[in-house]
């Protein structure tokens, strides 16, 4: 088709329409929609209802866990945690994921800083009256100076995490001998704290009246493998097309597919024994680099009109011939 | 006796107010008729052309479903099994919003909808339903059960990332919420009601190799009635 | 019908998993679009 020609078609189909019509009541087509619709959600919703898996909570994780929010508790302390190792907008202990040199997460600096051995063992601990061995821990660690803390915490983790079995499971009783401070008892004190409900009322108020952010209970809930194990046994993973699903035998989000997918790329699963390489590089900054192939869809997406191939996919495959086959057969098409 | 001043209906006229300027410029491009049209052109007939309305009531649906919830407040639908009806009405419609919305952006990629200056109309497509992904997703993080707490954890990772987690805090039950019930439903109305109104101004895109009526009728006397195509 | 139970999913080779909720709404989707093109629309009545 010549330029001219396609202009000239161009402007055709921008013309108000000269040729017949029909009676159409939108109306009447709106008021039919909201009664079918209307129906249709109602009988859904007396057959099937929706999902609402109670929240876990860090007494559930005391009861089905312990050792592992023990284990965690010593992190908080040592500083190792996913929280702690986390970057902005939490803390400064990282840098964050990155496209090439491009460090998007550093933007918002420490908007929302979490000092995760105080936020979730020392505050906590202080905030009610204590067992012997705890309180006295609490004074131990608070006479110390910090490096000091950081010795018995760190000490303590490694010896922790080097009892490891075959399955990944800590043994805090077969825990080297060594001079961990009150580290021990601090994450003791977490753990029965914890099973007795009062840390999560801790966590909840956070010492205020009012107070409508789980920012740091739940960054807390997603150190450790209480929640992660819960995720997966409901295949809400990244890397199993999580993003899609939903809870129970809901249906979940189909729409987003398209985001969902890049996650189950190989390159973006690099196993975590593999410490170096470029698909370690692109596995641990995965989400920012999805986000910026999403963008890149979103601009394809909204400039369709414009991208040749994409825009002439409906001339090649004619679906529109369906739509339009009573138009065409009483006025014919042109070439 | 005083004269009656005779106030001009419709488009035709100076005016003298920016009031006046602005009613000519609807009055002209959305005129009453235009809007509340009794006819369409006669190639609006398939149902794929249903998809659009049907999306529409879906969100009011949504909407309607999700005021109701609000009169009972955040936790209203784990106490109750009325607040957790409208919470299944709630989730329902919007499944069926999502549903009617890809079958109608199906429908108008394979008519090729964006001819004839409708741009904007497929622009604004794309953007309500980036807006309404936002609104779901801002929904499902306030549902205060595990769902919530799993998607809050794993969505700050991407905010984070892309450095807009310190603004736009999911993990934060309190802004989470007003995101949700104000500012992200108000832009997907604004954008939704641009849409139509561009759909409306500019009528439903004829079909692909539609003959201009124009020529059509000047060539009528003479055509060969083999020449029309048989589908 | 009780839909609080874990879902089964639908398993095509080693990295495509849909679970059977969301299976059955994209097949009604793309069920849908199918019949919206095929099904026979009333015919109108000529307007003005």
């Amino acid at each position: 088709m010549s330029r001219e020609s396609r202009k000239a078609r161009s402007e055709f189909y921008a013309r108000p329409w000269q040729g017949k019509n029909r009676h159409y009541d939108i109306v009447k087509e709106g008021v039919i929609a909201f009664v079918v619709i209307g129906v249709l959600v109602i009988a859904f919703s007396a057959l099937f209802s929706s999902p609402d898996d109670p929240a876990l909570t860090f007494k559930g994780w005391a009861t089905d866990a312990p050792d592992n929010l023990y284990a965690v508790s010593v992190q908080q302390l040592a500083g190792t945690s996913g929280t702690a190792t986390y970057g902005p907008p939490y803390n400064s202990n990282s840098d964050g994921v990155s496209v090439g040199p491009i460090f998007l997460q550093k933007l918002g600096g420490v908007t929302h800083p979490i000092d995760t051995a105080n936020d979730y063992v020392i505050t906590p601990l202080s905030s009610q009256v204590e067992p012997n061995d705890v309180s006295a821990a609490l004074k131990v660690w608070n006479a110390a100076s910090a490096d000091q803390q950081t010795t018995w915490a760190t000490d303590y983790d490694t010896a922790l995490q080097a009892t490891a079995d075959d399955q990944g499971d800590l043994h805090i009783d077969k825990v080297a001998t060594g001079d961990y401070g009150p580290v021990p008892d601090l994450a003791k004190g977490v753990v029965a704290m914890a099973a007795s409900g009062a840390y999560d009322n801790a966590m909840t108020g956070q010492g205020q009246f009012f107070q409508t952010d789980q920012t740091k209970q739940l960054l807390l809930m997603g150190d450790g493998s209480y929640m992660d194990d819960k995720a997966t046994a409901d295949n809400l993973q990244g890397n199993t097309w999580g993003m899609m699903n939903e809870a129970g035998s809901w249906p979940g989000q189909q729409w987003l597919g398209f985001t969902s997918v890049w996650y189950q790329l190989p390159i973006f699963n690099a196993p975590d024994d593999q410490t170096d390489g470029f698909t370690r590089t692109l596995t641990d900054n995965a989400d920012v680099i999805i986000a910026a192939i999403l963008v890149v869809l979103l601009f394809t997406f909204a400039l369709t009109p414009w991208i040749p191939v994409l825009r002439d996919l409906p001339r090649w495959i004619p679906l529109h011939r369906l739509v339009w086959k009573q138009y065409y057969r009483e006025h014919g098409r042109a070439s | 006796m005083s004269a009656e001043t005779k106030v001009p209906t419709g488009a035709d006229f100076e005016p003298s107010t920016w009031t006046g300027v602005v009613r000519k410029r609807w009055l002209k491009n959305l005129p009453p008729e235009k809007m509340l049209p009794e006819s369409q052109p006669s190639y609006v007939a398939s149902w794929i052309y249903v998809f659009g309305m049907a999306t529409i009531v879906a969100m009011v649906i949504a909407i309607v479903t999700g005021v109701i919830i609000t009169l009972g407040g955040v936790q209203w639908f784990h106490e109750s099994s009325t607040g957790r009806f409208f919470n299944s009405t709630h989730y329902w419609s919007v499944q069926l919003f999502f549903l009617f919305m890809v079958v109608h952006l199906w429908g108008k990629y394979w008519m090729s909808a964006w001819r004839g200056k409708r741009a904007l109309t497929w622009i604004t497509g794309v953007l309500a339903f980036l807006t309404a992904v936002g609104v779901g997703f801002t929904g499902y993080v306030i549902t205060t059960n595990f769902n919530a707490q799993w998607i809050a954890f794993e969505a700050k990772d991407v905010m984070n990332a892309i450095g807009v987690g310190s603004v736009f805090n999911v993990t934060n039950l309190g802004q989470m919420v007003t995101f949700h019930v104000a500012p992200l439903p108000l832009a997907l109305g604004i954008i939704v009601v641009a849409h139509i109104l561009l759909v409306r101004r500019h009528g439903v895109v004829p079909p692909l190799d539609a003959i201009d009526p124009a020529l059509e009728s000047a060539t009528a006397a003479s055509t060969d009635e083999t020449e029309a195509v048989a589908s | 019908m009780n839909l609080d139970q874990p879902a089964s999913y639908w398993q095509i080779w080693d990295w495509i998993s849909v679970s059977i909720p969301n299976l059955i709404v994209i097949v009604v989707m793309l069920l849908l679009f199918v019949l919206a093109l095929v099904l026979p629309f009333p015919k109108g009545s000529d307007a003005e």
